[in-house]
């Protein structure tokens, strides 16, 4: 029998894209001292960590400090790094913890991450319409880059780290919670709560560009 | 948290079946799952901005010193 209306869902959890086969051995030469096989690592991943340190820290100074300290951090404890994970989520622990230390310095009444917060019941819209295949393809790249960024950063902390970890930076609910000092479940309701509510504010754009 | 469960197939089988059989008869329940998907997908894909000049100028700059430092 055929299910022809229901869409397989995506791959999105598959292990990410970013991580390149050639990465331990890189790794290995990094360690056994060859400063190009670290430089190219850097190379791979600065854009992806100081999105991160951003969108945690939400303040730039802060943001290209942590992504500094996180590399010269992983450098410093290259030796310690022993394979058991990728070497880009060791990476993004990393750098989570500099990020978070910045953003409760700058902002120390923050809501804490290991906090309980209310997670809520999503109330059902109303009105629900398809948003068509490609709905992200009406924009200019540069405008859909800044709609991305805008409605994340409505997102209240708890809620925007647990999705920028699991959805964008692709690490399982497992290394999310390990990374955040979180349960299992509280990253699972978090992320819930912040997929729907992003789903909910980019409806605006995209129901929109249905109608034009 | 059925949907959580769902959105990353680590739902129990018999529930995501009788999840999918509402989902064929539920037209909203289907564009508010489809929609959050495309969510998740159009998150995931978007390319991270390259970094500003003078930002990767400095983490090139603490880079260098900290590993010329290690070399020597």
């Amino acid at each position: 029998m055929s299910s022809p209306k229901v869409d397989p869902i995506r791959q999105h959890t598959l292990p990410s894209q970013v991580v390149k086969d050639d990465e331990p051995k890189l790794v290995a030469a990094a360690k056994a001292g060859e400063i190009s096989a670290f430089e190219e690592l850097v190379g791979r991943y600065e854009r992806k960590i100081f999105r991160l340190t951003q969108n945690i820290t939400q303040n730039k100074e802060d943001a290209e400090d942590a992504m500094q300290e996180a590399f010269l951090k992983a450098y410093e404890h290259l030796g310690e790094f022993e394979g058991n994970s990728r070497f880009y989520t060791w990476l993004v622990r990393i750098a989570v913890n500099q990020a978070l230390m910045k953003l409760r310095k700058r902002r120390p009444n923050v809501v804490s991450l290991d906090e309980d917060v209310e997670t809520g019941e999503e109330s059902v819209p109303r009105d629900v319409q398809d948003w068509g295949p490609s709905p992200e393809q009406r924009f200019e790249q540069t405008e859909m880059s800044g709609i991305l960024q805008s409605v994340i950063t409505d997102l209240d902390p708890p809620f925007r780290i647990v999705f920028q970890l699991r959805d964008i930076e692709e690490l399982s609910t497992e290394e999310t919670a390990e990374a955040l000092g979180l349960s299992v479940p509280a990253v699972k309701s978090r992320l819930l709560r912040a997929r729907l509510k992003l789903r909910q504010k980019l409806d605006r754009y995209f129901r929109q560009g249905e109608n034009q | 948290m059925e949907l959580e469960s769902y959105l990353d197939q680590e739902l129990d089988p018999v529930l995501r079946v009788s999840l999918e059989e509402h989902l064929l008869k539920c037209k909203k329940c289907r564009l508010i799952v489809d929609t959050t998907k495309k969510t998740i997908e159009i998150y995931c894909n978007a390319e991270p901005a390259p970094l500003p000049q003078d930002t990767r100028n400095r983490l090139h700059q603490a880079l260098a010193k900290r590993l010329r430092r290690a070399q020597s």
